[in-house]
């Protein structure tokens, strides 16, 4: 029997986390904020009742959520990750095949010889909700298409109540591909979805039922594979080993516009000294790193700027001052005077693990004095927290902060901002 | 791309990013990280060394579901709560009578001892002379949120 492929997704995450460690929002509409607080990214259900859309600014929406007695977050990355990453782990306790697809998104594959598949969705349902206080929603068929599309259904208002839609050998199949509109099957673009509609071929079902040479010629491969999985033949791997890492990106925007090259180059010095730090974390070392900085989007033309350059090393190295060196260098080539900057970051890349660095380090002794200092700093720094111990040339976060004006504790990562109860 | 000769290494200049990539900081994701305890044992027991203490393994049986909360009030000062305690949580361990747990109650946490008695009302006790019982009644909205383990308290 064919193994069954289930999509977990948590329900509007970002709230969903909020929710966890604050009481007084169970019923609330709560709405989570982008970066600088700009628009809105992640909404409850009665947010999305009261009228609030998906990537609204703030300012359009603020007296709608005003008048509902909403609750507005900044976005709390730490606090989302860290949840992100128990509910991950804790789908391990059901099968060891997981396929991490997103922040809130896994797929499972289900032997359905092993289990009820339906009385094992809903013990999963249950379970990681008192586990971690995070509402799940999961849609079981053949294929990961499939499952995609049963997910989505379970969501559902009418499904709500149990958030489990299993599709696998059922009859209702039929019916809910007929339901589907083809622009929202898992994998076609908005491209793909105008050259079908043009063909006539407007839903999930027709493009199951369309004959396969058709459909290669007018999509190419990717697209027969869409069609193939639709009619429950698995074209799509499971993906389950987490690849090493390739590179480390820290940036930001900042919370207002920045034009002087001095503090340019502190932010950029800030993004490198957390992204240093994460990877000696993975044991890695970079041979090179890249440097981009650029101005708001929507700007016009003659104040619109962005750039990035790429320094590269004939050695790898894990020391925050030799990459200082690259990156000041790099960043003197490609900052302008005159522009409003609004955004900044560092990519470092060409990763290797930092036990090659032992051939290097008994050539040179400066080496490796500086790789003991990093090591010691970071113990430091992990001990009595972030920047105890930095370079002079790097400044804590100044006037480029992020705005967060609204953030939550970070409650399952910070000593000091630990849930209060009573 | 232009590329531009520079020391031991090289510059590129060009090339597109996507800025508007999310990035979670991979330090955070640990719940709790307690530096490592050295034994500091003389040489001559090294041999008699099996490993050093780790707390986090002595006390944590379910890392995913483990959290960390702070006590404010006195109403728990009997069972060595105090106001500031930390509390260790543990969300997959079912909770029985007699528990220490973490309730939800309409839009307050508290920590309580969990009581139910033999006809299944269920109470949440203090352990303070100075506070009395809350009964959990049909139209609280109420949730049990886990079961406290460990209780930390500073000296």
């Amino acid at each position: 029997m064919q193994n069954a492929i289930a999509l977990l997704d948590c329900n509007n995450f970002y709230a969903s986390c909020e929710r966890v460690f604050d009481a007084a929002i169970k019923t609330k509409p709560v709405v989570v904020l982008s970066n600088n607080d700009g628009c809105v990214i992640a909404r409850s259900e009665e947010a999305k009742q009261i009228g609030v859309t998906m990537g609204a600014p703030l300012f359009k929406v603020e007296s709608l959520l005003e008048d509902n007695d909403a609750e507005i977050f900044s976005s709390n990355y730490p606090l989302y990750g860290d949840m992100s990453n128990r509910v991950m782990n804790l789908l391990h306790n059901f099968t060891p095949e997981v396929e991490i697809y997103s922040i809130d998104e896994a797929f499972l594959n289900l032997e359905p010889r092993k289990h009820s598949l339906d009385t094992l969705a809903y013990s999963i349902r249950e379970k990681m909700y008192k586990w971690t206080g995070i509402p799940i929603s999961i849609g079981i068929a053949e294929t990961k298409v499939l499952a995609k599309i049963a997910n989505k259904r379970a969501k559902k208002l009418e499904l709500k109540a149990q958030g489990v839609l299993n599709l696998y050998r059922s009859d209702k199949t039929e019916g809910i591909l007929k339901e589907t509109n083809v622009d929202d099957v898992w994998g076609i673009g908005y491209r793909s979805g105008l050259k079908l509609r043009t063909n006539n071929i407007l839903t999930a079902w027709q493009l199951r039922e369309t004959d396969n040479r058709f459909i290669r010629r007018l999509l190419t491969v990717v697209g027969a594979r869409i069609a193939l999985e639709l009619r429950g033949v698995k074209c799509l791997p499971f993906e389950q080993v987490v690849t090493k890492k390739h590179s480390i990106t820290c940036s930001r925007s900042f919370g207002q516009t920045v034009s002087n090259y001095k503090l340019i180059k502190e932010a950029t010095l800030y993004f490198l000294t957390r992204a240093c730090e994460k990877m000696r974390k993975h044991n890695l070392a970079a041979n090179a790193v890249t440097v981009f900085i650029g101005t708001d989007r929507f700007r016009p033309m003659p104040e619109a700027y962005s750039n990035s350059a790429t320094y590269s090393s004939t050695y790898p190295t894990d020391s925050n001052q030799e990459i200082q060196e690259w990156t000041i260098q790099t960043l003197e080539r490609i900052f302008k005077q005159g522009f409003e900057y609004r955004k900044a970051g560092i990519i470092l890349s060409g990763l290797v693990p930092s036990e090659q660095l032992t051939k290097r380090m008994f050539e040179d002794e400066r080496f490796q004095r500086q790789h003991k200092l990093m090591k010691a700093i970071d113990e430091i720094n992990q001990k009595f927290g972030k920047d105890t111990v930095r370079f002079g040339s790097v400044k804590t976060e100044g006037s480029w902060k992020m705005k967060q004006t609204r953030k939550s504790q970070s409650y399952t990562t910070n000593w000091n901002e630990l849930l209060i109860v009573r | 791309m232009q590329e531009i000769e520079n020391f031991s290494g090289r510059v590129f200049i060009g090339g597109k990013f996507d800025f508007g990539k999310r990035e979670f900081s991979d330090d955070l994701l640990i719940p709790f990280i307690l530096s490592k305890v050295s034994a500091g044992f003389p040489s001559p027991a090294d041999d008699y060394i099996e490993s050093n203490i780790n707390l986090n393994r002595e006390l944590i049986r379910h890392p995913d579901t483990t959290f960390l909360v702070r006590a404010s009030g006195d109403s728990m000062i009997n069972v060595g709560i105090h106001p500031n305690t930390t509390l260790m949580v543990d969300r997959m361990i079912e909770t029985k009578s007699g528990d220490i747990v973490i309730a939800r109650i309409g839009d307050e946490m508290c920590v309580k001892e969990l009581f139910i008695d033999d006809d299944g009302k269920v109470l949440l006790m203090p352990k303070n002379e100075n506070y009395k019982p809350i009964e959990i009644t049909e139209d609280l909205d109420f949730e049990i949120w886990g079961k406290v383990v460990c209780s930390i308290n500073k000296h």
